[in-house]
């Protein structure tokens, strides 16, 4: 009653029959089939082959999503990948997310379900690698079984929403199927996917699989948690990074009604960045969050700076540009082709610009938060949105000793990631709490950890500030013939265990453009040290770099008197394929040029030179996809309105263009508002921000009351979706800020230097 | 329903006078009524409806997300009028009614209007605003039948992940819904 099919030398799928007739499908790795789970001890076949899909005999089909889901989209999107290869009835589709897949291996874990992160826009480029198979081998099981059932050949049968149909017209439902599907014999090889003329899910859109939940209030966030009654927990943490406690009133926050216990949480040390809690921080204990909350206002914690105190951003800029003047400095040289000096000594022309972006935040709508469940003795259960469930499991199994069948790790669909949730901060100060010695009366209870939105601006994963230096040489035909890009940050990989020699992988990207399109490059990355703690921020390595190259060519066009335009088709050249060596490569050059075009052509960029507002141009090629901007402004008296902004993307073929047109326009507004306003400061040695009115996030104004899309119609492999349209968004709108007002924004946020500057 | 959480203090006799009856103990409450059921509130009176809400009536639709009434994920209904929850203590609720999103569809199931707008616009992206979302719009929708464009970006709820777009939509949608409703 079961069987496996070999996708690969690692990988594999295998099938079982499950209880009350269902057919249970999943994909499993080589280290896990080692030790398979011993049949009829776990009882159910969904948990003997992870459940992927399961074809149950009352009709419903119930796919799980691996990854995570913070508003990418994916537990729709990946449903639906499954769901077209196995000709499923889509309304007959019931969406789970997967928890944590983890078994014991010879010594260590076995990942059963694999990678399960969501970030670096990774899911959907898995998925149809791996995901279609899954749903191909339900289909075949099915129609084999149809085929026997019907005495025709396989081979003359298809499925067709949920049914096995034969060429005389006689179908049978997949229900009546599924148990029969569970004995046929394995395939010797992985059953053939669909051909792509033949879709009618993929490229459809569809709504979110947890719409309703959602608009009912039914859908449980981690934050909504209350399995076993948890204890609330609230906590003052150290505002200065390296700091210590100075006083505290804890007499007085025990008298608050409802505050249990104030425990001190301690460093731990030795641990990476990003895998332990926080710390120093006092922990209040209480009945409910309202109690908690006061208890934390009794408590009055005071805090002192550690030896080293975090300088303002004016002085790490300062830093940074006393490095890039400092010919004795060692930066990390990224890239290096040609020679730069040279070609400056040849140049036409020659420019220099100096771009400063501040530190920002993540500010997820959901604040972290983490429940725990622990059983000293016996198992532990986490509850907790993350993108990294594997790191979550690595910091609970470090934490517990437990063995992988002791822990259970649950992942919600969370709201917002951002990239904030791949750090384990959050994760850490709960287990902690959990394990640390408490009060009879709430010893065996759960803990929930809740952040306050000052904790969370207070203390995130800061994207790194940055400052970039660009210089280019220009021939006598206005072509780039020399490049140097110079840029100094925080890494933040550092701390991470990584070498110095790979810091920069955080950072910035070796083979962005215009790498690869110059003759004469040479890409240097210089470290500054900062105490805050740094992390990814919606495809930071992208970012802030874009924001600077795509300024500076506006620049150099407009230093030539070209039009932006036509500047960056001439960079750009022939379609050709450009070496990459991130992920997503090789970069097509066409692909790049179509959308700059459909995006220029969308806002009538022939309107470029007469129009009294200002018109701006830019692109980026981010983890496989190809996107423009071309944004429309106008200047007011004391800033600007944004008329139109459009958004272009090539992602290859489209899942779901309604979730990939929910993630452009999205990732389009953080861009433009975080560009515009957005700006985390430290004074006196700490974080100023402390809610939404001093970092004022996804601002309506002056944002247009819609951002217009365009998605190129594709049949190459899907990208993924959820990042990609942040780096272009913010030069394209500085772009046209210039046009309109004849300012060159090098600093950001935008608005503040704009006025500065006017 | 099952209740947990803050209890009623016990009140202390200041001091035992023997020519005065010992006080009795006085269950003080604050009544209201959520989703059409009666409660009685007798912890601290303090304490933001959207906390009673979520940890003593277990009703975690309203979101927490910033304590100074500005992003609107803890908005509900009081008495017809949207309020930040978090900034609307206990001690103000005394007789009043409030809605939440739990309290929105019909006992068949039969969504609201505006949650069916929502789902038909594919409103949600993470969706932990869209409880407070849609709580503005339905009041929004119960004093302008017709909402211009002005009227729907004054409420001014904060959308993380820049829904703006489909949440305008689906307002004009429900809005379109709820007149054909009454025709």
């Amino acid at each position: 009653m079961s069987g496996e099919v070999r996708l690969s030398r690692r990988r594999f799928l295998k099938y079982a029959a499950g209880t009350a007739g269902a057919l249970v499908i999943g994909i499993g790795t080589a280290d896990a089939v080692d030790r398979p789970p011993p049949l009829g001890l776990l009882g159910d076949a969904w948990a003997q082959v992870g459940p992927y899909l399961r074809i149950d005999a009352d009709g419903r089909i119930f796919i799980g999503v691996r990854d995570p889901d913070n508003g990418e989209g994916t537990s729709t999107s990946l449903a639906r990948i499954i769901a077209e290869e196995l000709d499923a009835d889509w309304t007959r589709v019931v969406v789970e997310p997967l928890g944590l897949g983890v078994t014991a291996g010879n010594g260590e874990p076995k990942f059963t379900y694999g990678r399960q992160r969501s970030g670096d826009a990774t899911s959907i480029p898995a998925a149809w690698a791996d995901l279609r198979q899954a749903g191909a081998l339900g289909r075949w099981l099915l129609l084999q079984a149809a085929a026997r059932r019907l005495g025709v050949p396989a081979e003359q049968l298809r499925g067709e929403s949920g049914m096995a149909v034969a060429a005389d017209g006689r179908r049978i439902s997949y229900a009546d199927l599924a148990s029969a599907a569970a004995s046929i014999d394995a395939p010797s090889a992985p059953p053939p996917l669909k051909s792509p003329d033949r879709y009618h899910l993929i490229g459809q859109p569809a709504g979110d699989v947890d719409a309703r939940a959602v608009v009912t209030g039914a859908l449980r966030y981690a934050f909504d948690e209350t399995i076993g009654d948890p204890v609330i927990a609230v906590l003052a943490r150290c505002p200065y990074p390296g700091g210590s406690l100075d006083t505290a009133e804890r007499d007085a926050a025990m008298k608050v009604d409802g505050v249990y216990a104030v425990i001190d949480l301690t460093p731990e040390q030795g641990q990476p960045a990003g895998m332990a809690a926080q710390a120093p921080a006092l922990v209040v204990l209480a009945r409910d969050t309202w109690s908690a909350l006061a208890g934390r206002s009794a408590l009055d914690a005071r805090w002192k700076a550690g030896n080293t105190v975090e300088p303002a951003a004016s002085v790490l800029e300062q830093k940074a540009l006393e490095l890039f003047d400092d010919d004795a400095a060692t930066p990390t040289t990224v890239r290096a082709d040609g020679d730069i000096t040279s070609a400056r000594k040849k140049a036409a022309r020659a420019l220099e610009a100096t771009y400063f972006q501040p530190w920002v935040a993540h500010a997820t709508a959901e604040t972290p938060n983490c429940v725990v469940r622990l059983d000293p003795d016996t198992s532990v259960t986490v509850i907790a949105a993350t993108q990294s469930p594997r790191q979550v499991y690595t910091v609970v199994q470090r934490m517990t000793g437990f063995r992988p069948d002791q822990i259970d790790i649950q992942v919600p669909r969370g709201g917002g990631g951002f990239g904030r949730r791949l750090e384990q901060d959050y994760i850490a100060e709960a287990m902690a709490i959990a394990l640390a010695k408490k009060p009879d009366e709430i010893r065996n209870r759960p803990v929930k950890v809740l952040w306050t939105r000052d904790d969370d601006l207070a203390r995130d994963y800061y994207r790194p500030l940055a400052v970039h230096r660009l210089n280019a040489s220009l021939d006598r035909k206005k072509a780039i013939v020399g490049w140097h890009q110079r840029m100094a940050s925080p890494s933040a990989l550092a701390g991470r265990g990584t070498p110095d020699n790979r810091l920069w992988q955080s950072e910035l990207v070796a083979d962005a453009l215009p790498a690869g399109l110059v003759p004469n490059f040479r890409s240097d990355w210089y470290a500054l040290d900062s105490t805050l703690a740094r992390g990814e921020w919606r495809g930071s390595p992208h970012v802030t770099p874009t924001f600077a190259s795509e300024s500076f060519i506006d620049e150099l066009a407009h230093a030539v008197k070209a039009n932006p335009l036509d500047f960056r088709l001439a960079l750009l050249g022939d379609p050709r394929q450009l070496p990459y060596g991130a992920r997503g490569g090789p970069l097509d050059t066409g692909r790049l040029a179509n959308v700059l075009r459909l995006a220029a052509d969308k806002l009538d960029w022939s309107r470029w030179l007469r129009s009294e507002n200002g018109l701006g141009i830019a692109c980026a090629y981010v983890f496989g996809a190809y996107v423009a901007h071309a944004i429309e402004v106008s200047p007011t008296a004391d800033g600007i309105d944004i008329h139109r902004v459009v958004c272009v993307a090539d992602v290859g073929r489209v899942i779901n263009p309604m979730g990939l047109e929910a993630q452009l326009q999205g990732a389009t507004m953080d861009a433009l508002s975080t560009a515009l306003n957005l700006a985390i400061t430290v004074k006196d040695g700490r974080v100023q921000q402390t809610g939404f009115r001093d970092y004022p996030i996804a601002a309506t104004q002056p944002m247009p009351y819609e951002i217009e899309t365009v998605i190129v119609p594709s049949t190459a492999d899907p990208s993924g979706a959820s990042v990609i349209a942040v780096p272009s968004a913010a030069p394209a709108l500085a772009n046209a800020v210039f046009r309109a007002t004849a300012v060159r924004v090098r600093r950001l946020p935008l608005l503040r230097e704009l006025a500065r500057l006017r | 329903m099952a209740q947990q959480g803050p209890t009623s203090p016990v009140p202390v006799p200041a001091k035992q006078d023997a020519s005065q009856p010992a006080p009795k103990p006085v269950r003080e409450g604050i009544d209201l009524i959520v989703n059409g059921e009666r409660y009685r509130h007798t912890g601290d009176k303090t304490m933001p409806l959207l906390w009673y809400l979520r940890d003593v009536l277990r009703l975690t639709g309203a979101k927490y997300g910033c304590d100074q009434g500005d992003c609107g994920f803890c908005t509900v209904i009081v008495d017809g009028k949207a309020v930040a929850s978090c900034k609307t203590k206990m001690e103000k609720m005394s007789g009043r009614r409030v809605t939440t999103v739990e309290g929105l569809a019909g006992d068949d199931g039969k969504l609201h209007p505006v949650q069916q707008a929502w789902i038909d616009e594919d409103a949600i992206t993470c969706g932990f605003c869209q409880p407070g979302q849609i709580m503005a719009a339905v009041e929004l929708l119960s004093r302008q039948k017709n909402p211009s464009d002005a009227d729907i970006d004054k409420i001014g709820n904060l959308c993380r992940c820049g829904s703006y777009g489909r949440i305008r939509k689906a307002i004009k949608r429900a809005a379109a819904a709820m007149k054909d409703g009454k025709a």
